[in-house]
């Protein structure tokens, strides 16, 4: 008998006549004896901007990590674009994150190679036919669209955390992806660069169209750039829908988080 | 390795039974611990074997590593060969001289240098430099989530960071060995010279008769297995680092005295088989 996420994918599928970006369905993840995903499920679509929120520790970066291949579930499946990446090897991998971007809550920026270099890295793996002058076109022009165009030179320990995040954000898009991952983008700055941040997010979002998963504990930013909610507790989806539907709902939980958000 | 909190308590009958881990799994023995790391070893070679034997080839990555393992590894080795040879040299003439045989000095120098003590000195020197610097720079990677985002962007990690290190260790380590041998040859006919009149033509001629190349291209050759020990394990170690900046002390530590202690030991292993497959 189907699930009812089964059943929801196949309406998706039908209405659109295409495979989400993203699907994640019952997915369990476990650390030891402690569980962090207890049957978690969930909808991407291509265009779309998802954010996920919840507590510390319940398993939101964990849930991102799995959507890119860094972890992998205990049971369930996470497919991208129809195709379930579990189970597959690094190098099949490889062939879907081509299509992913990923931003790191802490950018994750490599500290031994220059703003520029960080940018073109993706370029220079992937885009090997791009000969050097039109990579550095690239990335000064991904550069540009993070507002960071000015900072080239520079060694990722010489720049501030927002715009760390900014550099990871330019190199998390230079591969065009259809999809893209941002593990608490607002993390850890000051209101103005979060804000900053958002707007850039919304700005890239109208001009890329990808689908997008952000991860965050900032109700305001989640509210700005995502179109739908979810909310985690203890492992679990405890509630889903757009600000909105989340205000009126009546489950405790919600109430609770969104009156300390 | 999960699970580093074994505990061990007196039984009632005096024998030492194991403790249940904090998270409630099995306790592990040292030698399962042991056996574990092993085993992680094989998969993590695999790993590496499979990649770097596949397309995309790092090319880049890997001629960066030839130049850092390197040519930034030879005025320390050939510094190491020339002050051995200068004590080898010093040591025999005492030693020699006493016994009579002082004719055979070029000789017993020239074989002691190529055969063992320059392949040795090299590995183990190489192991403190360049083991402690890739463990330490891929913990350090992996601690700060840098090896993941080479994964996020499409990069396999393996080909990339580990593949790279362990080959170039493998060809750098033979011509390593080489400039050592020259640099230890060269001080200790110096060494001797000051001791009595010898030309270098004499030296040379004189330790090096009767000898083939069966005498020093195995023992020289050899050292791309310690190229090998010492890569594999310092990026095995380094990738596999957990636990900030006391986890990547721990991984550069770890990386140095255990590709040393298996250097060693593959030392004891090769050398026989040298004298078995190369009389």
């Amino acid at each position: 008998m189907a699930t009812i996420d089964q059943i929801r994918i196949k309406l998706h599928v039908n209405e659109t006549g295409l495979a989400p970006a993203v699907e994640v369905e019952n997915v369990y993840k476990s650390f030891g004896n402690q569980r962090v995903l207890n049957g978690v499920s969930l909808i991407v679509s291509r265009g779309e901007t998802l954010a996920i929120l919840g507590r510390s520790g319940t398993g939101k970066s964990v849930l991102t990590r799995m959507i890119i291949g860094l972890q992998t579930p205990d049971s369930g499946a996470v497919r991208i674009h129809g195709k379930d990446i579990t189970g597959l090897s690094i190098d099949q991998l490889s062939e879907i994150r081509k299509k992913m971007g990923f931003l790191f809550q802490h950018a994750a920026l490599y500290d031994s190679l220059t703003v520029e270099q960080n940018v073109a890295f993706p370029l220079q793996h992937h885009r090997r036919e791009m000969s050097a002058s039109e990579q550095r076109d690239r990335v000064k022009q991904l550069l540009e669209e993070v507002g960071m165009v000015g900072h080239l030179d520079k060694m990722p320990s010489d720049i501030s955390g927002g715009m760390q995040k900014r550099v990871g954000l330019a190199r998390a898009l230079a591969l065009d992806p259809d999809v893209l991952l941002l593990d608490e983008p607002t993390a850890g700055l000051d209101p103005i660069s979060s804000a900053e941040i958002d707007e850039l997010i919304l700005k890239l979002q109208s001009e890329h169209h990808m689908a997008s998963i952000v991860v965050t504990h900032d109700l305001r930013s989640a509210k700005t750039i995502a179109g739908r909610l979810i909310l985690l507790n203890q492992g679990r989806v405890a509630a889903e829908g757009t600000f909105q539907e989340l205000q009126g709902n009546d489950d405790p939980f919600v109430r609770e988080f969104l009156k300390n958000s | 390795m999960s699970g580093n909190n074994i505990g061990i308590a007196a039984a009632p009958a005096g024998q030492l039974v194991p403790l249940p881990l904090v998270d409630g799994s099995a306790p592990k023995w040292v030698g399962t611990k042991f056996l574990e790391w092993f085993g992680e070893l094989g998969i993590f070679s695999w790993r590496v074997v499979r990649a770097g034997a596949t397309p995309p080839f790092e090319f880049r990555e890997l001629f960066k590593q030839l130049d850092e393992i390197g040519s930034q590894s030879l005025p320390l080795v050939g510094l190491a060969g020339a002050a051995i040879g200068v004590v080898l040299a010093l040591e025999s003439v005492q030693s020699m001289t006493r016994f009579g045989a002082k004719s055979l000095l070029p000789a017993a120098l020239v074989y002691s240098v190529v055969h063992e003590i320059g392949p040795i000195i090299t590995a183990l020197v190489v192991s403190g430099r360049v083991g402690a610097g890739i463990g330490a720079e891929l913990a350090s990677m992996k601690v700060t989530e840098q090896i993941d985002a080479i994964e996020a962007s499409a990069v396999n990690p393996y080909r990339l960071l580990a593949a790279t290190r362990i080959l170039a260790c493998i060809l750098m380590l033979p011509l390593l060995t080489l400039a050592s041998d020259a640099c230890g040859l060269l001080m200790g006919w110096v060494a001797l010279a000051t001791v009595e009149p010898l030309s270098f033509h004499q030296f040379i001629t004189s330790g090096f008769n009767g000898s083939g190349f069966n005498d020093f291209l195995p023992p020289t050759f050899k050292t791309a297995i310690f190229g090998l020990i010492i890569g594999l394990v310092a990026c095995f170690q380094g990738m596999r680092t957990r636990g900030g900046a006391a986890g990547v002390g721990r991984a550069a530590t770890s990386s140095v005295v255990l590709s040393s202690l298996f250097v060693i030991l593959a030392d004891v292993v090769l050398v026989k088989f040298i004298i078995i497959f190369f009389p």
